[in-house]
């Protein structure tokens, strides 16, 4: 019974951040930066102690008995619609939570270093903490309604943060196409949630798989399709999916350390959680798996493609980051739910490490993000540097860091249970991926150094409680991938209880060896690695023996070059296609139907009415005798009325 | 014989007559006294309901008129001596500072 | 006997109260107003009510009557009729309406009035205590809280007239 008092907690887990927000939230402003961040970090690090309470609870019981119901409180109810507050601990919902509190504890640590001279310290890390707590929610409720809550609230903390620096006009912008963007996908996702009611009556996890497990719906029903699509919807707005990517990029005006946590390691990830939560769903569905992975490998793909050339430190990871949730997305729409899952894990370590990296990049040259003005900074920032390498190999998909093993994984998956033209799209991302990151190491940390003068004098390593987020990120960098190294399969047998009621997902590693006609594990590590070095050398030709390369070709292919640049011009498309319409039919109602119609009718209606009154003042004579008059007349109406009554 | 609707025809028609005094006079003094008039009317209509139903509750209810006519008599006296001393005048149309 | 005292009394009523509302002089109007009260009192020695009838005579028509009397005296209105009217245009309408009144109340008591349950002061009961002593002993008992009001209400209107009165 000791694993049921330590599941138990679970709702502490969700307590702890919501009770610093509030504390930071209400009070901050008087307390000492200090105060502010031990009780930021001490309550996230609080939520990520009961969550390592409540996982190692989880693993005391056996596998097929790993899912966990603690009904919180009956939370609405309204005739045949009834949504309670309760919270579900299964391996996918705590593994989900292990990252956010884990990584979420690190990233607390390095912004304090990081946001130290910043006038809204007490702000930040008031939203930071309700970032985790709305994100746990996401990934701790146990029915959609809660899982929408979650949603939408992270969505608003993403907003929120980034336009954290809302005085800079491109941060409030990009904040509001944030925004905007996912409130497009939301309003699939509330439309999938409502349809789910609709057909099941029910929006409990339990209940819904269980009744579509039954067998009552068949494989490629109609409903069934629907309800994916629309959740998918959803998750290509808050997962920055094509075609509601543009968002991210432009996400990256916020602070570094809020780029790592919400738009690299957890909230982007959240539609990846759900499609691996409706598993049953989409396994129901061929078609809708068919527009995940195509979804995927087109985003995987060209995302990489954009990110080839860009000059932003960070845009490169946000693109990078896109072309990575891709593959998830791919993983899952081929039924590698356990893939996808896997990915989304190291890709939270490498990339988070990646992303607070070029955070202490950018810290030490004192906010410069453009590699045209770096170069060289290896020797100044070591640490830095050694950290940032490992999550360069680690994304590359080096063995035997952590991004190798799943995105190898993706790989075989996606060549075994999808085509080859899954596997050669994914490949040919993988080859961009490990050339952008290594140019993007090569300009940053290699070469000659291109630093301005003045910011030159101020360059220096980051503080402690930012260096050692970054090492602890390495050290899981590093070895994060064992996790799921083939052969031992300690991820799939985890995750297992959760993705075994759908078809054909394996469930161990004697299973994958009886379903692969056509890919070798083995042979295919060899392959992805050797993908991985061409990438990686073709990098090392251009910007390290051949700095003038680059250019020359950019001249020779002057036409890509710039659609690459421009980002296939999809902002300025975008523009042209919604946002402009949107806003002609806006100032049209605003100047035809609100002022003229609406105001006019409301001013005319008060202005006539101001009038009436003025001219109807005038019986108001001031003669005593006048108003007796009114009276007896009202009189006389009362008794005449009760006269003719008899 | 004398029924009770003889009572009330008189207190009917001693009060119209107040009503039309008080709309029709300028003097405030006069006003207040058709005011009176019509006080006096109610009551005789009390006596005599009181007397054909064999009550004494409309005669105490008399008595209590007559104190708040005493009561308003003074008060409303006072009021138009204070006004006379500040307008020199009685009249009620001269005194209509009460409007828009 | 006590028809031909009630018709003469009513026409007296009547027409001092016609005199009343159109006499010019306002000491005239004062003195048709006594001549009001005191042919209701005479009503309501018919209708039994003699306690009554002695205070309307004392209090109304001596107390009351002589205070409008002094105030009419003391501001030295007596001939003056008013000069400004700016409501003319009322008079015609304040009759019609007076008529329409008189008119509405007939139609009411053509039908029945509603008489109430009778009560059990009847004139011979009451002939036999006292009006007198009846209106005494319900004032002291079921009527306490009234009466003790009616003296605050009084009290309060004496300090009242008072306070307006009293020259700054």
């Amino acid at each position: 019974m000791v694993e049921h008092s330590m599941l138990n907690l679970v709702a502490l887990i969700l307590l702890f951040p919501i009770l610093g927000t509030a504390v930071n939230g209400l009070v901050g402003k008087r307390l000492k930066k200090e105060t502010v961040s031990y009780i930021a970090c001490g309550s996230v690090g609080l939520s990520f102690f009961t969550a390592t309470l409540v996982f190692s609870g989880l693993l005391l019981l056996p596998p097929h008995e790993r899912l966990f119901e603690k009904q919180l409180f009956s939370w609405i109810e309204s005739g045949s619609f009834k949504a309670a507050a309760g919270l579900q601990v299964d391996p996918l919902s705590i593994l989900l939570t292990l990252i956010i509190t884990g990584i979420g504890l690190l990233i607390h640590i390095y912004s304090i270093g990081y946001m130290h001279e910043d006038k809204g310290y007490h702000r930040y890390f008031c939203y930071l903490n309700l970032f985790t707590f709305s994100m746990l929610l996401l990934v701790l409720g146990n029915n959609f309604l809660l899982m929408f809550i979650g949603w939408e609230a992270v969505g608003l903390c993403s907003y929120l943060l980034i336009g954290f620096w809302f005085e800079k006009k491109s941060a409030s912008d990009a904040a509001k196409k944030a925004f905007i963007v996912n409130r497009v996908g939301d309003f699939g996702f509330a439309l999938g949630i409502m349809l789910i009611f609709l057909t099941f009556h029910t929006i409990d996890y339990t209940e819904v798989f269980h009744a579509a497990s039954q067998g009552n719906f068949p494989v490629g029903s109609f409903t069934i399709t629907m309800i994916t699509l629309l959740l998918f919807v959803g998750a290509t707005g808050k997962s920055a999916q094509i075609p509601l990517y543009t968002w991210l990029p432009d996400a990256m005006e916020g602070p570094t350390p809020v780029s790592a946590l919400i738009h690299a390691a957890t909230m982007v990830t959240a539609g990846v959680y759900m499609i691996a939560r409706c598993n049953v769903l989409y396994m129901l569905s061929p078609l809708t798996m068919t527009v995940v992975a195509s979804i995927g490998a087109a985003t995987a793909l060209f995302a990489a493609s954009i990110g080839l050339v860009q000059n932003d430190i960070k845009r490169v990871l946000a693109y990078s980051t896109v072309s990575q949730l891709g593959y998830m997305f791919l993983a899952c729409g081929v039924g590698a739910f356990t893939a996808g899952v896997f990915h989304l894990v190291t890709h939270a370590f490498f990339k988070a490490l990646l992303f607070l990296g070029s955070g202490s990049v950018i810290h030490a040259l004192s906010g410069e993000m453009d590699v045209r003005k770096m170069g060289g900074l290896r020797h100044h920032i070591p640490v830095t540097y050694k950290t940032f390498l490992i999550g360069t190999v680690a994304i590359a998909g080096i063995p035997p860091f952590a991004g190798f093993f799943s995105k190898d994984e993706i790989l075989l998956e996606s060549l075994t249970y999808g085509n080859l033209i899954y596997w050669s799209v994914a490949a040919v991302a993988s080859l961009f991926t490990a050339f952008y990151m290594f140019r993007l190491l090569f300009l940053t940390f290699h070469g000659k150094s291109r630093v301005e003068h003045h910011v030159m004098e101020h360059l220096h390593e980051s503080p402690k409680n930012m260096t050692i987020p970054l090492i602890v990120l390495a050290g899981l960098s590093s070895i994060g991938g064992f996790l799921g190294i083939p052969g031992a399969h300690v991820m799939s047998t985890f995750l297992s209880p959760v993705f075994s009621a759908s078809g054909h997902t394996k469930v161990s590693g004697a299973e994958i060896s009886v379903h692969h006609g056509e890919g070798n594990p083995y042979l295919m590590m060899v392959v992805s690695t050797a993908i991985a070095l061409t990438g990686i050398f073709i990098a090392y030709q251009m910007y390290i023996k051949k700095p003038e390369l680059p250019k020359k070709l950019a001249e020779r292919f002057r036409f890509i070059y710039r659609v690459l640049l421009n980002k296939y011009y999809v902002d300025e498309i975008y523009t042209a296609l919604f946002v402009n319409p949107t806003r002609k039919i806006a100032v049209f109602f605003w100047k035809c139907v609100d002022i003229q119609i609406i105001d006019g009718s409301v001013n005319g209606i008060a202005r006539s009415i101001g009038w009436f009154s003025s001219n109807l003042r005038y019986l108001q004579t001031g003669y005593v005798r006048n108003y007796a008059f009114y009276i007896v007349v009202g009189c006389i109406f009362i008794i005449v009325l009760a006269a003719l009554g008899k | 014989m004398i029924t009770v609707t003889h009572y009330i025809v008189l207190s009917a028609i001693l009060f119209t007559l107040g009503v039309v005094g008080v709309l029709i006079r300028r003097n405030a003094i006069v006003v207040f006294m058709c005011i009176e008039l019509m006080l006096n009317a109610v009551n005789l209509s009390f006596v005599a309901f009181a007397h054909y139903l064999h009550s004494m509750n409309g005669q105490l209810f008399v008595f209590f008129t007559m104190t708040v006519a005493a009561a308003e008599a003074a008060v409303g006296l006072a009021i138009i001596v204070a006004v006379f001393r500040n307008k020199e005048t009685v009249n009620i149309d001269d005194i209509n500072i009460m409007k828009w | 006997m006590e028809a031909y005292l009630f018709y003469i009394m009513a026409a007296v009523a009547v027409v001092s109260a016609v005199y009343l509302i159109f006499e010019k002089n306002p000491v005239y109007s004062i003195l048709y107003l006594v001549m009001i009260l005191i042919s209701i009192a005479v009503l309501y020695l018919l209708l039994g009510a003699q306690f009554i009838a002695a205070v309307q005579i004392i209090v109304y028509a001596g107390a009351i009557m002589v205070l409008f009397l002094f105030v009419v005296m003391l501001l030295n209105l007596s001939a003056k009729e008013e000069l400004k009217d700016a409501l003319s245009f009322q008079k015609i309408p304040a009759i019609v309406m007076g008529i329409v009144l008189l008119s509405a109340i007939g139609i009411i008591l053509r039908s029945k009035i509603p008489l109430g349950k009778q009560g059990e002061y009847t004139s011979a009961y009451v002939h036999d205590v006292g009006n007198t002593q009846l209106i005494g002993k319900l004032l002291f008992t079921k009527y306490l809280l009234p009466f003790e009001i009616t003296s605050i209400l009084l009290f309060i209107a004496a300090i009242g007239a008072i306070i307006l009165a009293k020259r700054k």
